[in-house]
């Protein structure tokens, strides 16, 4: 070690540097060894101090320090090798990394420094940013300030058996939130981690930025859907959704999250062919995250507080995103009052998607009538204005309304005129039929749907003259609401 | 080496309560029934009322808002401040 060194690395608090001129370097770098024999004249004339990344004999000749931890190169932010620093009373001053002759002259006040070496050369990667370490160094060196409880997963145990025993999954393996995972997922939110997002029911516990982080490592989200997954959370959780009453019903609906902007394709959701399927990591991620905190958070759990008489496989995850930047229709998300450059998403209490087939009309009126068939029937074809719905226009089947000059509002208007059901065909008993509305009806004419009571959604793939219908659960005030919320807003 | 993961859960300890002692007797009892709105609950609780009438209780009846949400915390409360024993009918 230099004796100009004012700080002794071996006794200095973690990662600060002595005073002097300061370089960092590793073997594996080309540009590292080229600058040897400079390294060796500022040993030599100014008293550097050398670190050391891989290999501790390097470089030749010079008592260098092994950042065999790395915590000195994460500490100052090292994202290059080789880097030079000048720090003055415990402060850096100035740095350049790379080779630089200017600046490396500059630096050291040494004029004729490397006049024998290349004008400039590029550094390499620095250790301490390597894809495959900075979690881990991410989370041994940031200081956690994670609050939640640590739990020890023995040598002999499997982490995904330890996993499934504690109750913590949805029935198919999930992710080991360890603490780098979960401190790589907050990098994708500005929030703070213990920033309380919602109140979860059915147990109405606080949920944290942090314990959604946790859960969405789980289900195999990456940082950049974490604020969807938080915006979806704010929604699900307010008293209009009423999630405690989703999950309490008999009835097979789940949170069905639909996503609108920009964001959508940032972060790669599926909004075309196979759009309600499977094989998208945004689309399944984010809503099974949403029901992992559910069901870990808050409680929720099948055969507890949720006592659907059947359920539906969308209660693992059900999100998807519209296919708003090609529509020939306004996007939900700009229909219920957002700019079509807002991320948002929109909940809804939904059962599974079916299909609507029509692959003859061409005309808008027939595809509107087959339509406004098929959704009499959601339910139970004699029930009306208790449920919602939404109608995911299939791409070939928008283009029949577009070619025509209807627009989301005369869909919706043609929809609902098709929907005006006589009283005498909806009484309890009409048709064969228990079910239905009471006698006194009879001569009234009632919709199917109230009104904003059918949500359009334009998605799935180019080809198939299809749609699709999700049903909804008990609708407006003493039910669900669908509740939309801008990703990032809060 | 063992590894350590975070916890998902809400971590919470729950309390619990032990139940109210089964009364010996209805008599003069106060005794809530709770219609949760639930189509033909009522129908239900009105024959509930007739046959505890007759056993000698004091009925009082209440009523949810809507059967999808859990009771406001003031109307558990004045069940609470107000009945021996609640009856609440469910109606799936």
């Amino acid at each position: 070690m230099s004796a100009a060194a004012s700080t002794d690395p071996l006794t200095a608090p973690p990662g600060k540097l002595p005073d002097g001129l300061v370089a960092i370097v590793k073997r594996e770098c080309a540009t590292c060894v080229m600058v040897v024999p400079v390294l060796q004249r500022l040993v030599a004339e100014r008293g550097l101090t050398v670190f050391t990344q891989d290999d501790p004999s390097f470089p030749d000749g010079i008592d260098a320090m092994h950042d065999v931890d790395l915590s000195v190169s994460w500490r100052n932010d090292i994202e290059t090798v080789p880097t030079l620093i000048r720090v003055v009373d415990g402060a850096e001053v100035e740095r350049t990394f790379g080779w630089s002759r200017a600046d490396w002259q500059r630096l050291t006040a040494i004029e004729d420094l490397g006049d024998q070496l290349p004008v400039m050369r590029p550094g390499c990667g620095s250790m301490s940013v390597d894809p495959n370490l900075v979690d881990e160094l991410r989370a041994r060196f940031s200081g956690s300030t994670l609050r939640a409880r640590r739990v020890e997963i023995a040598d002999a145990e499997d982490e995904t058996e330890a996993m499934f025993d504690r109750g913590w999954t949805d029935g198919l393996p999930v992710v080991a939130p360890t603490e780098a995972r979960v401190l790589r997922m907050l990098t994708g939110t500005t929030r703070a981690a213990d920033d309380v997002v919602a109140v979860v029911p059915p147990d109405l516990v606080e949920v944290t930025v942090e314990k959604v982080a946790i859960n969405a490592v789980m289900a195999g989200c990456l940082p950049e859907h974490l604020p969807w997954v938080i915006a979806a959370l704010e929604a699900v959780c307010t008293n209009e959704f009423n999630i405690h009453g989703v999950l309490a019903t008999t009835m097979p609906v789940g949170p069905v999250i639909i996503c609108n902007g920009p964001g959508t394709r940032d972060i790669g959701m599926n909004s075309g062919i196979n759009v309600l399927g499977q094989g998208n990591r945004a689309n399944l991620t984010i809503g099974r995250a949403v029901q992992l905190v559910i069901r870990n958070v808050g409680g929720g759990r099948p055969g507890e507080v949720d006592r659907a008489t059947h359920g539906n496989p969308g209660k693992l995850s059900f999100c998807f995103a519209e296919s708003d930047a090609d529509s020939p229709i306004t996007s939900l998300a700009v229909e219920r009052g957002f700019s079509a450059s807002d991320d948002v998403v929109t909940v809804f209490a939904g059962e599974g998607p079916r299909c609507i087939v029509d692959q003859l009309a061409r005309d808008p009126e027939l595809l509107a009538n087959t339509m406004a068939a098929c959704l009499r029937t959601l339910h139970n074809p004699k029930i009306v204005m208790a449920f919602d719905a939404i109608l995911i226009i299939g791409p070939e089947h928008a283009r029949v309304f577009a070619d025509a000059g209807w627009d989301r509002e005369r869909i919706l208007a043609e929809l609902h005129a098709r929907l005006q059901i006589p009283g005498r065909e909806l009484v309890r008993g009409a048709d064969g039929m228990a079910e239905g509305v009471p006698a006194h009806l009879q001569d009234v004419t009632l919709p199917k749907f109230r009104p904003g009571g059918i949500l359009l959604v334009h998605a799935g793939g180019g080809a198939g003259l299809f749609s699709a219908v999700i049903g909804g659960w008990a609708n407006g005030e003493i039910g669900s609401q669908p509740v939309s919320r801008r990703v990032g807003a809060s | 080496m063992a590894s350590v993961i975070l916890d998902p859960t809400n971590e919470r300890t729950l309390a619990e309560r032990t139940r109210t002692a089964r009364p010996p007797s209805i008599v003069g009892l106060d005794v809530g029934l709770l219609d949760i709105s639930k189509a033909r609950g009522d129908v239900f609780l009105d024959r509930l009322e007739v046959l505890l009438t007759e056993a000698g209780a004091n009925v009082r009846r209440y009523k949810k808002p809507t059967f999808t949400k859990p009771a406001p915390v003031d109307l558990r409360h004045e069940i609470a401040s107000q009945c021996h024993v609640v009856i609440e009918a469910l109606a799936d």
